[in-house]
């Protein structure tokens, strides 16, 4: 499923869908219907509910492709969040697409809110119209938050880790696509009568993002494995992923940037769009700092349980 | 990625674990990188050894359990979770017999292997010569055909031989074909360091332990028997051990772990007066070695569904000697004005630091590596 999510995904959600993700009125892709077609919104409902019935570790990896495609959508709230959580008629028309569904993080900023029919608000269903918001933009035009005047007042730690766990599978994928295509770039882009890539400072900027990659994405696959098994440590290992995720998207951008020279400091260049989702989701659902904060308390202070937030 | 332990591999797990318990030396014995603790590690060896704990993963016949490599990952976490001494015996088992089993003959493994296991014969790693570190394919010591007595005689000059002054036997390359471009004409020889012709002269490190040598040969004669692999063909010989030596079989996660579990409780010894920044640092520390340990499962349940490793190890050469001076240094950071002393309990941290510092430089240094990965993995152009 994951072969074929990432076919379907370089086919329908090339650059210029993200680019044009950024004017039109919606942020979206116009993709949502057939995501729900193919089962990819639908991974954590139950079969009788139209889904298929599957858990974190088969979601994860599918996240991890929207991220390598910068699909732009609210699809780590919707299908890693809210789906599992909704019942009734409304189950079964969130995993088909039918509907879009937004949380309300602990900032209170929306993302894709604009376009959402429903916002999870602790542990509520409301509509966009019962909430007092605030449209913002964001640095990823797609995002489109709105702002809630009052934000959330507390968040379930279930909430907390499914989303945190999808950002960071989709932040792996991000950097993947963001690797790819700096090296492709450094193959082609020559100066001084050679390739860029062939010079050791160019190789070692790369070889370091390769090697952060290389040790956040298993990260990510365990944690999944601890959300699938309901482990009690489950918030330590979703921690770790998404701080070490967060950090080698971070360090991906960064590089590529660099390595691009001033053509990834324009906006004509496809590779802002990657970098500017790495930015905002490296700082969606918790840093690397405070994921690190929910690590440090367990690991270092014997704590069993989460902070309460 | 299935991260459930079968029951077998929990026997497994309950039975190592057991069995190091009762068995590990305490207190704990001097560096086995000097004379007097090699012998006594070489004690260490031969029961380890004699239990069938030495080498689990090798066939039975050569003292091993044909454990897989989960189970080898198991054992290691369990070895160093027990404080158990260092493996002097480590160049032969890990470098020199993945080498061995995949091209050398059934004679040289017969002969060679389980008194390899057992510390009977120890083995040293002959690779860089004064001119020729990084740069292997530079070396110029030379083996000339002695038809006369079906063999070869070796003569130049190895250094940084790790233990070079206690071991046994040497493998190394050697220049056969003077006349071949650089990476052709190197043959793998299996070198006897008692032989006639061979002078060692211990070289002190860092830390002060005598654990290098300088090794010289004059005329040394090593019989046929004693290649490794085809003649004229040691570069594609070594580069099977290099890949040994950076990926898996090194360095597992279990030292990493073990040392990460001492650093946290070091910093809960110190926590009242260690700043917000040196916690984080014992954080990222612990989390290195815990990352370091699901990159090594991930990497196995692929090799065990059939691939291979390739470059990627030198990504996770690279890893584990960078997260082992982070840890390190953070130690010495909690210890403040004390980290000096090398004397007493703590003083295991400056010694453990002062090695940490060899990781990014031996096993081909973390700029080669760099390189590797760049090259190998990425795929980008070489010049």
């Amino acid at each position: 499923m994951r072969d074929a999510v990432r076919s379907f995904l370089e086919n329908e959600c090339p650059p210029k869908v993200v680019r044009d993700a950024w004017t039109n009125d919606t942020g979206r892709s116009g993709l949502w219907p057939r995501l729900g077609e193919m089962g990819v919104l639908g991974v954590l409902a139950p079969e009788e509910c139209g889904g298929l019935g599957g858990d974190f570790r088969d979601l994860v990896l599918l996240l991890e492709e929207t991220g390598r495609a910068a699909l732009p959508e609210p699809i780590v709230e919707h299908a890693a969040v809210a789906v599992p959580l909704l019942e009734g008629d409304r189950a079964p028309a969130a995993a088909a697409g039918g509907v879009t569904i937004t949380v309300a993080p602990p900032s209170g900023l929306l993302p894709y809110g604009a376009d959402a029919d429903l916002v999870l608000v602790g542990d509520a269903f409301l509509e966009p119209r019962a909430l007092s918001l605030r449209p913002h933009e964001s640095v990823d035009g797609s995002r489109r938050p709105l702002a809630m005047t009052t934000p959330p007042n507390s968040i379930s730690h279930a909430v907390t880790e499914q989303a945190a766990l999808g950002v960071a599978a989709q932040l792996i994928g991000l950097t993947d696509r963001m690797l790819t295509m700096t090296v492709d770039y450094a193959k082609e882009r020559h100066q001084f009568g050679v390739p860029i890539g062939s010079f050791q400072a160019v190789k070692h900027h790369l070889a370091n993002v390769a090697l952060a990659l290389e040790f956040a994405r298993p990260l990510v696959y365990r944690a999944a494995w601890s959300m699938a098994h309901g482990d009690n440590a489950r918030f330590v290992h979703v921690g770790m992923a998404k701080a070490r995720a967060s950090e080698a998207a971070l360090l991906a951008a960064r590089a590529a940037l660099q390595v691009h020279g001033a053509l990834g400091y324009t906006t004509e260049y496809d590779l802002h769009l990657w970098m500017k989702r790495a930015w905002a989701l490296a700082a969606s659902w918790g840093d690397a700092a405070w994921h690190g904060d929910q690590v440090g308390r367990a690991i270092l202070d014997g704590e069993t349980t989460p902070e309460e937030q | 990625m299935d991260l459930t332990f079968t029951e077998p591999e929990e026997a497994f797990r309950a039975e190592a674990r057991s069995w190091l318990e009762a068995n590990v030396p305490r207190p704990a014995l001097p560096s086995g990188d000097t004379r007097e603790g090699f012998a006594l590690h070489k004690e260490w060896e031969r029961a380890l050894f004699d239990a069938g704990w030495a080498v689990v993963s090798w066939p039975q016949e050569y003292g091993g359990r044909d454990a897989s490599l989960i189970e080898w990952l198991i054992f290691e976490e369990e070895y160093y979770r027990a404080g158990a001494p260092q493996r002097v015996t480590q160049n032969g088992i890990f470098l020199l017999a993945p080498t061995l089993f995949e091209l050398g003959t059934k004679e040289q493994q017969d002969r060679i292997l389980r008194k390899m296991a057992s510390g009977e014969e120890t083995w040293c790693q002959g690779w860089s010569e004064p001119n020729a570190g990084s740069d292997l394919a530079g070396i110029s010591s030379r083996a000339a055909r002695d038809d006369a007595n079906d063999g070869w005689r070796l003569s130049g000059q190895k250094t940084w031989t790790t233990r070079g002054a206690f071991c046994d036997r040497m493998f190394g390359l050697f220049r056969s074909d003077p006349e071949a471009e650089r990476h052709r004409g190197l043959t793998y020889f299996l070198v006897d360091l008692h032989a006639e012709g061979v002078t060692v002269r211990p070289v002190e490190r860092l830390d002060g332990d005598e654990g290098f040598a300088e090794v010289f040969l004059e005329d040394v004669f090593v019989p046929d028997r004693d290649v490794l692999g085809a003649v004229h063909e040691g570069w594609r010989v070594a580069m099977a051990t290099t890949g040994s030596e950076r990926g898996l079989t090194l360095r597992s996660p279990g030292r990493f772990l073990a040392a990460a579990e001492r650093l946290v409780d070091l910093y809960r010894a110190h926590a009242d007066d260690a700043d917000p920044t040196v916690r984080d640092a014992v954080l990222r520390a612990w989390v290195d070695a815990d990352a370091y340990r699901w990159q090594t499962f991930w990497t196995v349940t692929r090799l065990m569904d059939g691939g291979r490793t390739g470059p990627e190890a030198s990504l996770v050469k690279i890893f584990w000697s960078e997260l082992d001076v982070r840890l390190h240094e953070t130690a010495l950071r909690l210890l403040g004005p004390r980290a000096e002393l090398v004397d007493g309990d703590d003083a295991v941290w400056m010694k453990g630091w002062q090695f940490s510092l060899s990781g990014p430089i031996y096993a081909g240094t973390n700029e080669i590596q760099r390189n590797v990965v760049a090259e190998r993995v990425l795929g980008l152009p070489r010049r």
